[in-house]
């Protein structure tokens, strides 16, 4: 359980890391919080021959919350979002999540860009950014893009980066409707475990209790956190119900592809998405309606 | 091939410690083999057991899963560093011996770290919120109820020598 050897360097600014890449291509990973990849490495799953370690980058670290969501630095930690009040108002479903992210020992060196570009498909934020649709802001020594959360999670562990890219930034839209609700749980053997199936849910609703907007995502089930666009679109315009929540759910769970492992069966993963699907809608409704 | 060595300050429990690393030396074995401090465990070495929880820079963090070369000019306590200088124990850590929560003791270095975190961000602690503070902490001897109790204690003891 050691890693096998590696070069370390220590960038003290993006355009640095981003050289550190381009010169060692794919021999060269990021490291951030570590809390996947140091593991990765002491079972040896990764042998990168240079590790370029961006904890210091005091740019990466930055969390701005802005009038249409909040701005996360990818090496923001995930316990630095945790204890902001003013993130947690303005996106809730993420702060909601970050409650079931780990432990509090993973949580206070983990980071927000860390976890995204792991895409680890049964991962809390990442399910987060699917469901609201985060924009992901990508360096590399050529220049930069921007990701919707879609096109940046291709697969399990796999990701739109190349080899050359840094995830710079994370935004994270808030919903300018005045009554929006959300919900995120998550079936694990123990809390903070890796998450069986977790699911988030996102819903503003008008005056009347109609319905503005939904989102609806499940992780865990899938090669990527999946969101459901398609089906959560038949709400607008209703005042839903626990029949409408419930048919929702099950076409969700009818479209997942869970795998079979140790832990659960892929039955069980998809009666469990049905339910968790079923019960976030529901309480991000209830919280809507809690709000004049 | 000889491995690269990376020079790195590191306070350690209030001493500046110097030394040259290999990239791939994880801090707990720096902490352990090179300082000679073993209170720190070594459980799982991939993040799941807390037994080498150590406080960096004030936070409780798992020490197998840095490198030491990443602790360059940060501060680490360990659990040695809870003692008071003649070496006596800390409340926190006589209440886990009044409470009895330890057995064997392999865990209890990574308990007492965490309970350190929680008592000085949150001197009053709910027993919800304990349980939460432990909660990356995995102890097979104690059922955890105890330690749970030991925490509690240690905050009632903190909150009468302050008054």
């Amino acid at each position: 359980m050691k890693a096998p050897p590696f070069e370390y360097a220590r960038a003290a600014s993006v355009d640095e890391a981003c050289a550190l890449l381009r010169a060692h291509g794919d021999d060269a990973k990021l490291l951030a919080g570590g809390q996947s990849l140091v593991p990765m490495m002491a079972m040896r799953l990764l042998r990168p021959a240079w590790l370029v370690d961006i904890n210091e980058i005091a740019a990466l670290k930055s969390v701005a919350v802005e009038k249409d969501g909040v701005r996360t630095g990818a090496c923001a930690r995930q316990v630095t979002l945790e204890r902001d009040a003013a993130l947690g108002a303005r996106v809730p479903l993420l702060h909601q999540a970050l409650a079931w992210v780990g432990h509090v020992q993973t949580r206070n060196r983990g980071t927000v860009g860390g976890s995204l570009a792991h895409a680890d498909p049964c991962a809390e934020l990442p399910l987060v950014a699917q469901v609201l649709e985060a924009r992901l802001q990508l360096r590399a020594d050529k220049g930069a893009r921007s990701l919707s959360a879609g096109e940046f999670f291709l697969g399990p562990m796999t990701t739109a980066l190349a080899p050359e890219e840094c995830l710079e930034a994370v935004h994270w839209p808030a919903w300018p409707e005045p009554r929006v609700g959300s919900a995120f749980t998550e079936i694990a053997t123990r809390h903070g475990d890796f998450a069986m199936v977790s699911a988030a849910a996102q819903i503003a609703l008008d005056d009347e209790g109609r319905c503005l907007r939904a989102a609806l995502g499940l992780g865990g089930v899938g090669m990527t956190p999946l969101a459901f666009p398609a089906l959560t679109a038949r709400l607008v315009g209703q005042r839903p119900s626990e029949t409408d929540f419930a048919e929702l759910a099950r076409a969700a769970a009818a479209q997942c592809e869970p795998g079979d492992d140790l832990h659960a069966s892929a039955a069980y993963r998809r009666h469990l998405a049905q339910v968790l699907a079923a019960r976030v809608l529901r309480s991000a409704k209830q919280q809507a309606e809690r709000l004049q | 091939m000889s491995e690269a060595l990376y020079p790195i300050t590191v306070e350690v429990n209030g001493i500046a410690r110097a030394a040259t690393v290999p990239a791939r030396l994880s801090l707990v074995d720096w902490l352990r083999d090179a300082l000679r401090l073993t209170g720190t465990h070594v459980g799982c070495e991939h993040g799941v057991c807390g037994a080498c929880s150590i406080l960096l820079d004030g936070e409780a963090v798992r020490a197998c899963l840095m490198y030491a070369v990443q602790a360059d000019g940060h501060r680490v306590t360990t659990v040695e560093g809870l003692t008071a200088a003649d070496g006596s124990l800390s409340v926190l850590q006589d209440s886990f011996c009044e409470k009895h929560g330890l057995q064997c003791g392999y865990c209890t270095p990574g308990l007492l770290i965490a309970a350190q975190a929680l008592l000085e961000a949150n001197p009053q602690p709910s027993e919800a919120q304990v349980r939460e503070a432990i909660g990356g902490n995995l102890c097979r001897c104690t059922g955890y109820q105890q330690v749970v109790e030991a925490v509690q204690l240690a905050a009632e003891r903190l909150a009468g020598s302050r008054r």
